[in-house]
């Protein structure tokens, strides 16, 4: 929808229509300084968060190999029924 | 260059990532050069206080300057300003802006006064940004205006009463 410009908004984008405040001159070497913060706490993020996974995943494998349970064939020869436990 | 601009910040290591960060302070800084002032404005217009737009635009910048080579193809300004109306919308309560040009404005008409008619933001773009329905972001832009506008009217009513009124009265005696 496309509004035809009126005075009303023509006065408040008067009102607005100021000269630009002065920039404090460390403004930007404090944003980069904060930033700089910002990616170094993220890379560390990410490395601590990549080292718990492998370390899950080793520790997975291991217990996996570990408790595995053995497929040894049964020495007793199966009754038949299959409601019984010695089955 | 541009290549290894554009793959994630984790891949580049060693000398490939200092040079990606001497270039990433180098644009930044062209970048804050240019546009702080109008950021700044926008901030000063939104907070109220100095002390606070300061606040507001140091982390908004600092979070560009994190995500920079995150932008594809897309312009710093657009992103700054967008970062500065998300952080100053879901600011908590008691952070309540005050004073300024545009005292006695709420945080929504604020919010929508900068950004309708400082920034220029279409309305359907301020209220997608915003997540309000087009008629609510019309119905508030609509009640700040008529605010700002009463409140220039204010000043000027008995300014234009006293000046007839004293003209008699110059001319009587």
């Amino acid at each position: 929808m496309s509004r035809l410009p009126n005075r009303r908004d023509d006065e408040v984008r008067r009102l607005l229509d100021t000269p630009h405040p002065v920039v404090p001159v460390d403004l930007a070497v404090r944003a980069m300084t904060r930033g700089r913060r910002i990616v170094r706490r993220r890379r560390v993020v990410r490395l601590v968060v990549t080292a718990l996974v492998l370390a899950a995943l080793a520790a997975a494998i291991v217990l996996a190999v570990l408790y595995w349970p053995d497929d040894d064939p049964a020495t007793t020869t199966p009754n038949g029924n299959w409601w019984s436990a010695l089955g | 260059m541009t290549r290894n601009a554009r793959l994630p910040s984790h891949v580049r290591v060693g000398k490939r990532r200092a040079a990606a960060e001497i270039r990433r302070d180098a644009e930044f800084a062209a970048f804050t050069a240019g546009a702080a002032g109008r950021l700044l404005h926008a901030a000063t217009l939104l907070a109220g206080d100095p002390e606070g737009a300061d606040r507001l635009l140091t982390a908004t910048l600092a979070h560009v300057y994190a995500n920079w080579f995150r932008m594809r193809a897309e312009d710093p300004y657009e992103r700054a300003r967008s970062e500065l109306v998300r952080r100053f919308a879901y600011r908590p309560w008691w952070q309540r802006p005050r004073g300024g040009t545009l005292d006695r404005l709420g945080r929504q008409e604020r919010l929508i006064v900068v950004m309708r008619f400082f920034e220029g933001i279409a309305e359907e773009q301020t209220a997608a940004q915003l997540g309000l329905p087009d008629e609510r972001v019309r119905t508030l832009c609509a009640h700040a205006t008529a605010t700002l506008r009463s409140r220039n009217g204010d000043r000027q009513p008995p300014a234009a009463r006293s000046v007839p009124e004293r003209r008699p009265s110059a001319v009587a005696p």
